[in-house]
């Protein structure tokens, strides 16, 4: 009979095997996906393969896509660490866009280094506060920070599409000959544009650098500082957290905003060094932020993993919107994205517990690890849904 | 416009706008109340609209036949996709709020429904068979009721009625609908009842899977009836959270859902008698509502668990 013992904590081999084997399980599912959909596999993977990984632009590309992907990533891990919920990364991307795009607009003839640092602050500020509603919320009614925070995703969508589709607003471009055939947004200054740093070919986006650096500080956050011990301890038990003094309304305020702010600075990435305008169509169709999700949860909510993750789904949506015009179906993306995920969840059960093959002589004469007393397991999870 | 001729659109859009998130919400009640927490039911509505449509579609035969086909693939797909969330979650104990939010973006906006729309191009293309409004019989003249609620629907609206009052009579006045409450409430005293636990919780997430498919394909295949990617826009989301303000019963979410429905249609109504607010207002007003009425239920009834199944959420095995 199969047994599974839980594990305390996979070591690093199984977790890399784990995650290896999980990405190609997803890619024989994609595979048996495309062909019984009559669209030959190989042909699709090459054209993904060249367009994301095997040329100097479509590594650029990669990298460049990836980096709102590992800011929405962190995003998610942070919050999702805490048990905190927030698949908000969407909303908070768009109004971080929002506000980084009028910042830039703003400030238009300073020099670049004013308006890129302004902007990023900008759009981090904009996240932050996105999340602060749902965040007070949450720890103060114990509103159910999902659902809110998924509506203020649509509300915030149906704003910035408002900003350049249905308003006179300060971001909608109304002089050139194409804002008035059809509604755009200004392009920002070229001040406000982020640098790329090219070695041979390949270019290394400043907000790559910015994100892999964020990532670490993230992290050492988790391992070393008090904010990611309380964050270890109120995730294991709401309850010790409490009685160890932890203000955990204040914990999670302090961590959405944290991961609002992520959000935030993803949307002025999205505008810095992929977009240079506030674009809602375009936006709404690549959601960085709940491919972020993905991210995180395929990088097990390890920072670290995150920018690794980042980068493969980065290359899987560069790839499809390189490609999207010719034999390319929408939605392969989401698709990929979603079995990736799944295979990875399905896999995860290998890093927990350790499945044993034994006969039953052998099962016989163990002792049954003694369960947690019921009040206890109760206690831990009370609250997670509220 | 009257205001009688603006009660009539607003409920009679209320009853249209709040059936599919009728349906949704009951498949997600009958999970919930079986303590799994599926927060995949976007993607599995999408899933189930695209593949309903598909059929509409490009099945042959009378357009009765077509339509009943329509919607069991309907129910069909959004079960299987349920199925592989019951899998991940019941059997390989992935987390569910994470394997939830995979199923949505698996079968979102960007990807499985999507991707079956361009496979069998349906965007943009209009429906050839959908469930045209009827009007019932004798009903339909009882004054205002006749105009709003007795005519000028499809068949759907009255289904999931149907569909209320079965699922009410099953969780209450059946030995199964017993069972199924013991299983969300305590599952260690259910299995040391002798329930299959995991058997009662697969069976009804699956369950649960095929009434938001029938949920997707009312927009599809109804209140449309046309396919363009993402168009449920939340309201999966919008029934897990009426679920929750209805208390995990199935007749407060009746309730729950027109409400929304008419917040929703409020917008066409204001519009149409002339007050010109930008449409991304009114497009927001049901996201917003529900923000709201999720806060008061929260914060009236802050700290107790009013009707929440205590197993919730919560991966159960004898040995743990």
């Amino acid at each position: 009979m199969i047994r599974l013992e839980r594990r305390d904590k996979a070591s690093l081999s199984v977790r890399i095997t784990v995650w290896t084997a999980s990405v190609f399980t997803a890619f024989a599912l994609v595979t048996l996906l495309l062909f019984a959909t009559g669209i030959n596999p190989f042909t699709t993977y090459s054209a993904m393969i060249s367009a994301s990984i095997s040329s100097g632009p479509g590594l650029t590309e990669t990298l460049t896509t990836a980096v709102p992907l590992i800011l929405t990533g962190l995003c998610a891990a942070v919050a999702f660490r805490l048990k905190l919920y927030n698949i908000g990364g969407e909303g908070q991307l768009y109004m971080g866009a929002a506000g980084a795009s009028l910042v830039s607009l703003l400030l238009g003839g300073r020099p670049a280094i004013v308006v890129i640092i302004c902007s990023m602050i900008a759009g981090i500020i904009s996240g932050c506060l996105w999340a602060l509603v749902p965040a007070l919320l949450r720890a103060f009614l114990t509103t159910n920070e999902i659902l809110t925070i998924l509506m203020f995703n649509y509300v915030a969508g149906y704003f910035i599409t408002y900003l350049i589709f249905d308003s006179a607003s300060y971001w909608r471009d109304l002089t050139s000959p194409g804002g008035k055939v059809y509604p755009t947004g200004k392009t920002i200054p070229l001040a406000g544009w982020w640098p790329t740093y090219y070695i041979g070919s390949v270019g290394i986006p400043l907000g790559f650098i910015l994100a892999a650096a964020l990532a670490l500080l993230a992290a050492f956050m988790f391992k070393r500082s008090t904010l990611g011990y309380k964050i270890r301890v109120v995730a294991g038990s709401r309850l010790a957290g409490h009685y160890g003094g932890i203000n955990i309304k204040r914990l999670t305020v302090g961590v959405m905003l944290l991961s609002g702010g992520l959000a935030g600075l993803a949307g002025a990435a999205q505008v810095g060094s992929i977009s240079h305008v506030l674009d809602p169509t375009s936006l709404e169709q690549i959601q960085y932020g709940y491919s972020g999700i993905v991210v995180a949860a395929i990088a097990d909510f390890s920072p670290i993993g995150v920018v690794v993750a980042g980068t493969l789904i980065g290359a899987i949506v560069a790839a499809g919107s390189t490609l999207l015009s010719s034999t390319f179906p929408v939605g392969v993306v989401g698709a990929v994205e979603g079995i990736l995920l799944f295979s990875f969840l399905s896999l995860g059960l290998l890093m927990k517990y350790r499945v044993s093959i034994r006969t039953r002589n052998a099962s016989a004469g163990r002792v049954l690890r003694p369960a947690l007393p019921a009040t206890l397991a109760s206690e831990i999870k009370e609250g997670d849904l509220r | 416009m009257s205001a009688s001729t603006i009660a009539v659109s607003l409920v009679a859009g209320g009853l249209s706008y709040g059936t599919p998130v009728l349906f949704a919400g009951l498949g997600e009640l009958l999970s919930e109340r079986g303590g799994v927490l599926n927060l995949g039911v976007e993607g599995m509505m999408l899933v189930g609209a695209a593949c309903g449509f598909w059929v509409a579609l490009i099945m042959p035969g009378p357009a009765w036949l077509v339509l009943t086909v329509a919607v069991v693939t309907a129910a069909f797909a959004g079960a299987c996709m349920a199925a592989l969330f019951a899998v991940m979650c019941l059997l390989w104990r992935a987390d569910q709020i994470v394997t939830g939010l995979a199923l949505t973006i698996f079968g979102g906006a960007a990807g499985l429904s999507s991707y079956v729309a361009s496979v069998g191009s349906l965007v943009g293309v209009p429906g050839r068979d959908f469930f045209h409004p009827v009007s019932v019989p004798g009903f339909d003249r009882i004054p205002f009721f006749g105009e709003s609620v007795f005519s000028g629907q499809p068949i759907l609206v009255y289904l999931s009625w149907l569909a209320v009052v079965a699922v009410s009579i099953y969780l209450y006045h059946t030995r199964w609908g017993l069972k199924l409450r013991s299983v969300g409430e305590d599952p260690a005293a259910a299995d040391a009842m002798g329930v299959n636990v995991r058997a009662y919780r697969f069976a009804h997430v699956v369950l649960g899977g095929a009434f938001a498919g029938v949920g997707g394909a009312t927009y599809t295949l109804a209140l449309l009836p046309s396919w363009s990617n993402g168009l449920t826009a939340g309201v999966g989301f919008v029934a897990i959270g009426l679920v929750i303000v209805a208390f995990w019963r199935p007749e407060l979410l009746l309730v729950g859902c027109y409400v929304f429905g008419v917040v929703l249609s409020l917008g066409f109504t204001l519009a149409a008698v002339g007050i010109s607010l930008p449409p991304e207002f009114y497009a927001s007003l049901p996201y917003l509502a529900t923000v709201v009425v999720l806060v008061v239920a929260s914060s009236i009834w802050r700290g107790r668990r009013l009707g929440a199944p205590m197993g919730l959420g919560r991966y159960y095995s004898r040995e743990e």
